[in-house]
């Protein structure tokens, strides 16, 4: 059989040699006449990276690339095969974590990927043997291996949910650890993957609060800060409110309390206050300091609500009466605005800092009613006057009439 | 006051020699029978005509025709300007009042047969005016350049492509490009504004002289009737009594004007974005929906020729059938009725309402 | 109808009279309502129009460097900044994240929305937060007195 093969491939390197004026590596040229798994790898690296900056099989796999004979393959000449998954990690990192080596092809890459992959919960679980944990070639794929900015690689980050989720939405693989396996299920009906799919790429995905490659969850403590690496005035506001003692003092886990990890949905202003769908009466009783401050809260931000409604009401139904009301629903807009920012405040916790934000808005939206109020009058003056312009008509038309009936009535001369 | 009135009539006759023509008019007259009120018509469609050209003038001093400034100018009308949305509404109104009091002026002319001989010019030019008409409707109504306005004449100027051989010529005539651009909104100005009202004072100076010197036709009906002695040939003078129910007519059409304008304000819209794709259920105004609705149920192929274009040629046929009725229905000039025709009338007003009414659906 | 037991002549004629006076002030009150709208109308009001394609946005010296003013642009909100270096930038005030109206922050150089804490450069491009596009940028021109902001062509 290894006859066979050497001779077919020698047979093809001369043919290759007299075509093609590109030296492919023999291992290439072998393995892409083998078929099934054996040939796998070739198909998989025509469009990888590592082919693209001009690297080849041996470099990975060490061995002789220009030998055509079996012995190519041999340890002797360098040859390391197809690492074990314990070894994997070291396997790539051989270059990856070679700074030198590495910005020879990119000079602004990372060199830490191993060292944080061991601070890792895969890591370490590696280190102690378990080969259920992803390695390397679990997240990036093998041969086929994409830069993270290629929309076709399982790390781009629209496609890094569904890439964790081959592991961590499968019971079956979980059951050993104890580990919920909704994670991805929940993070799909969250305002973060909408917004991914919308194909804004810094939207949060896995990656973005657990690490890539050290990942880790975030501890209880440090949520807040997660979260506030982009939702810089709610962890601000959390932090100085009576809310961040009280948590860690319970060992609650700050954001995901009210707004959960993974199923982070868009808030409605239902959750605020004490009715049916309020998080604050999921802690707070009737009674407490927290009840009534919750309770002030909605109010201020319903209160708030029900003027703008109240004024963008009058408006449109001036502007349907035919009444240019576009410079008031201009002004509208600032209080539109309050009502953006008194949300904000809401995580203050604290009723006198969405007061004075709903207090401001409240006014504008006064004055934009009153603007659809003189609107109205206005309308109505323009019916009065066609009330009296009518009765000008309806006179002259009665006079002309009473004067045909006059003239008609004449004997005719 | 009568001697004054007297005093410089004398005066104008002696440097204008105007008093022949009011020999004349005083000498008009009116026939009365049961049709007599279509009369009305050609003076309310001229009436409604001159409300157009008035409330266009005062238009015209605060309206910018360029893309940039267009809705903005027609919003400062009717924000800033005092009655600018009175003199705005009853211009978009009137508009279409004297769409539908012209359709009714020339269908009464076609069923009473007033276009048999010797009024045929009065009929061709009366034709062309009902054409012209339907031109200010259409340049007009793209002028304050809103969304509604832009998509519409995209889709009624995209017709002229059609027309064999000159189409795709036409068509940048008509768009001044490819494209409904700026450049469409100088030319529908330059139409609406001197090309159509120039044509129209000739056609109506015509049209106005033949009516005169031809007076008032009497439908055959009541002529044959008149001449067995069934019925008196009664009549009375346009001046004043005619010209005073005309005045009824007239002051009642305001009436409607301006409650229309206080109680139905016309739409500002919003501005035309040529890059935002059309709104769903976009179609022009109503006294084109008959002729838009055909091209929709039209099949894509008739015989050999395309859907669009023999539907465009069958309109044009209609339209050159129309013009020429006068000498198509000769007998008329004998006094005869030629059921074919009264039937072919009967058609085309049922296919206009019935078409109009499934395109509103 | 004529009153009886008087004279015939007399009574039309008083009834001729009240007659052309009834068509008489009919016709004068209606001309007069459609006239004076027409009158008031011709005459321009006192708040001119302005195009909505360009506007004075400042006075040449009334920003110093590394300032910025919010001002009307059409019926919208839009930003002047005068760079460190002086020059100037233009863009809409209008946040691409949820509509509030951004400011020019003179210790960031940058462009800062209150309401999320998005960052724009002053390219108009979104830098940070959550704002999900840059900023319409406007054509700036110094004009003799005035710094005249325009809409991109």
């Amino acid at each position: 059989m290894r006859f066979v093969a050497a001779i077919i491939a020698s047979l093809l390197v001369a043919a290759s040699l007299s075509a093609a004026p590109t030296p492919e590596s023999t291992c290439i040229t072998c393995h892409s006449m083998l078929d099934g798994k054996l040939a796998d790898p070739v198909k998989k690296f025509e469009s990888a990276v590592h082919r693209q900056v001009g690297l080849s099989c041996a470099d990975c796999h060490g061995g002789n690339p220009a030998d055509e004979s079996m012995d190519s393959m041999s340890p002797a000449k360098g040859f390391r095969g197809v690492p074990r998954k314990t070894q994997v990690p070291e396997f790539c990192a051989r270059c990856h974590s070679d700074i030198a080596y590495m910005h020879r092809f990119d000079p602004k890459m990372r060199a830490d990927q191993l060292s944080q992959y061991l601070t890792s919960v895969h890591g370490k679980r590696l280190k102690q043997g378990d080969t259920k944990v992803a390695v390397c070639v679990d997240c990036h794929g093998v041969h086929n291996i994409l830069p993270a900015s290629d929309t076709r690689s399982p790390v781009y980050p629209v496609n890094i949910a569904s890439t964790c989720a081959r592991c961590h939405a499968s019971e079956e693989h979980m059951r050993s650890y104890n580990i919920p396996t909704d994670q991805v299920s929940s993070y799909e009906k969250s305002v973060h993957a909408e917004i991914l799919a919308q194909g804004d790429t810094a939207a949060p995905t896995c990656a973005t609060c657990h690490g890539n490659h050290g990942a880790t969850p975030p501890g209880v403590s440090s949520v807040a800060n997660v979260c506030g690496t982009c939702h810089v005035f709610f962890e601000q506001l959390f932090n100085k409110s009576p809310h961040q003692p009280a948590f860690a003092a319970m060992g609650l886990p700050g954001c995901v309390q009210c707004h959960s990890n993974h199923e982070i949905v868009k808030p409605s202003d239902d959750w605020v206050g004490v009715g049916q769908d309020s998080v604050c009466a999921t802690c707070h009783s009737q009674g407490d300091k927290g009840y009534t401050g919750a309770q002030k809260i909605a109010g201020d931000l319903a209160n708030l609500k029900t003027r703008l409604a109240r004024a963008e009401e009058i408006l449109n139904t001036a502007e349907r009466s035919g009444m240019e009301v576009s410079s008031a629903k201009v002004e509208l807009g600032s209080a539109h605005e309050a009502l953006v920012k008194a949300r904000v405040n809401v995580h203050a916790f604290d009723d006198a800092e969405v007061q004075k934000l709903t207090d401001e808005g409240a006014q504008v939206s006064e004055k934009a009613y009153q603007a659809g109020v003189a609107a109205l009058n206005e309308r109505d003056v323009r019916r009065k006057g066609l009330g009296v312009s009518l009765i000008a008509i309806v006179l002259a038309i009665s006079g002309l009439y009473l004067k045909i009936r006059q003239i008609e009535s004449r004997p005719k001369t | 006051m009568p001697g004054i009135y007297r005093r410089i009539l004398k005066w104008l006759d002696e440097r204008f020699g105007a008093g022949a023509v009011e020999e004349f008019l005083r000498h008009k007259t009116v026939p009365i029978h049961r049709h007599s009120i279509w009369y009305y018509f050609g003076g309310m469609t001229l009436f409604l005509f001159v409300v157009q050209a008035l409330t266009g003038i005062l238009l015209l001093l605060y309206y910018r025709p360029t893309p940039n400034d267009a809705f903005e100018s027609i919003q400062y009308i009717v924000t800033q300007v005092p009655y600018g949305w009175l003199i705005r509404s009853v211009h978009s109104w009137s508009a279409n009042l004297l769409i539908l009091t012209v359709f009714i002026h020339m269908f009464s002319v076609y069923f009473l047969k007033a276009y048999r001989k010797p009024r045929e010019l009065t009929w061709i030019t009366g034709m062309f005016l009902l054409f012209i008409m339907l031109g200010f409707g259409f340049s007009g109504y793209l002028l304050p350049w809103n969304t509604l306005a832009f998509f519409a004449t995209k889709v009624g100027t995209e017709m002229a492509a059609t027309v064999p051989l000159i189409g795709p010529w036409l068509l940048k005539f008509l768009r001044g490009g490819e494209e409904v651009t700026g450049a469409t909104l100088t030319r529908f100005f330059g139409f609406h504004v001197a090309v159509l009202p120039g044509l129209t004072t000739l056609l109506l100076a015509m049209h106005l002289l033949l009516v005169q010197r031809l007076g008032m036709s009497v439908p055959p009906g009541v002529e044959r009737a008149i001449e067995e002695g069934r019925q008196p040939a009664r009549s009375m003078p346009f001046f004043p009594n005619f010209l005073l129910r005309d005045m009824i007519g007239w002051y009642a059409a305001l009436g409607v004007l301006g409650a229309l304008a206080a109680i139905f304000p016309w739409e500002l819209g919003t501005k035309a974005d040529a890059f935002a794709s059309a709104p769903a259920g976009i179609r022009p105004e109503w006294y084109f929906l008959f002729a838009f609705q055909t091209l929709k149920i039209l099949p894509a192929k008739i015989l050999f020729l395309e859907g669009e274009l023999a539907g465009l040629m069958g309109f044009t046929l209609a339209g050159i059938v129309w013009v020429l009725v006068p000498f198509l229905d000769y007998k008329a000039g004998f006094g005869r009725v030629t059921r074919f025709f009264t039937g072919l009338g009967i058609f085309a007003l049922g296919y206009m309402v019935v078409m109009s009414a499934l395109a509103l659906r | 109808m004529e009153t009886p037991g008087r004279i015939p002549n007399d009574g039309v004629q008083s009834r001729r009279r009240w007659i052309s006076l009834l068509l008489g002030s009919g016709v004068l009150a209606s001309i007069a309502s459609f006239v004076y709208p027409a009158i008031r109308y011709m005459i321009p009001p006192p708040i001119g129009e302005s195009t909505s394609r360009s506007v004075v946005a400042a006075s040449v010296n009334e920003l110093k460097n590394n300032s910025g003013k919010v001002f009307k642009f059409g019926s919208k909100p839009a930003l002047l900044v005068r760079t460190p270096d002086g020059d100037y930038r233009a863009f809409s005030a209008v946040c691409t994240h949820l509509n509030c109206t951004v400011q020019y922050r003179s210790d960031l150089h940058e462009i800062w929305c209150a309401c999320h804490n998005g960052l724009y450069d002053l390219s108009g491009r979104n830098i940070s937060g959550p704002p999900p596009r840059p900023l319409e940028s406007f054509e700036v021109h110094v004009q003799g007195e005035e710094v005249i902001v325009s809409r991109s062509a």
